[in-house]
């Protein structure tokens, strides 16, 4: 039951941090701005959420697996953040826009 | 429970569809990668999400997949014109460069 309750306030949280990282992909003002709402509202989102699973996973594999997913995305986001924003500062912003 | 992690994820779902508009506007191709980049985080959480709701653990297994090729399509992208060069290359050792029309003969 209170397993139950935390599982829900988490994935709140959560989806709060997703709605808030598509917010800034929205509406700020350049490539530097967005990337760093997104990147990192929806790193702490997607850790939340996956915080929330954890306390209905099966067993430490499965929590394990969870845990798996949230670093390799976490990897996978701050690389790519960090490549867009040098392909972005070295080849400028309308370059493949032609 | 179940109907919640469907609501959640239906949420998320929607969080795509308003990336969209960025795909569409987004004045640089930068923005447009960073939509992308947001349909991989969201997706992820999707499927971790709709594995509770089916019952089907095999849609973490899904989720992993996602989350080792989310690295792909943005190293993809950023190597669509080649890396820069280092600032000391010489002209005709330079990639991606226009040709002058003599440097063939």
């Amino acid at each position: 039951m209170i397993a139950n309750t935390l599982t829900v306030i988490l994935i709140l949280a959560g989806l709060v941090f997703f709605a808030a990282g598509t917010a800034g992909l929205l509406r700020f003002p350049d490539v530097y701005s967005r990337l760093h709402a997104l990147t990192k509202a929806d790193n702490v989102g997607l850790g939340l959420v996956i915080l929330g699973l954890m306390l209905q996973a099966g067993g430490p594999a499965d929590i394990l697996k969870l845990f798996l997913i949230w670093v390799l995305v976490l990897a996978a986001g701050t690389t790519a953040a960090h490549m867009v924003a040098q392909r972005t500062w070295t080849h400028g912003e309308f370059e493949s826009d032609r | 429970m179940s109907a919640f992690y469907l609501g959640a994820a239906l949420f998320l779902l929607a969080t795509i569809l308003l990336g969209l508009i960025r795909v569409l506007r987004g004045p640089g191709s930068g923005d447009r990668m960073l939509a992308a980049q947001l349909f991989g985080t969201t997706g992820v959480t999707i499927l971790l999400l709709l594995s509770l709701t089916l019952e089907t653990p095999a849609l973490v297994d899904v989720a992993l997949v996602f989350a080792l090729l989310a690295v792909v399509a943005a190293v993809a992208f950023v190597r669509q014109h080649g890396l820069p060069e280092p600032s000391g290359t010489p002209i005709h050792q330079r990639h991606g460069q226009k040709k002058e029309p003599d440097d063939d003969r």
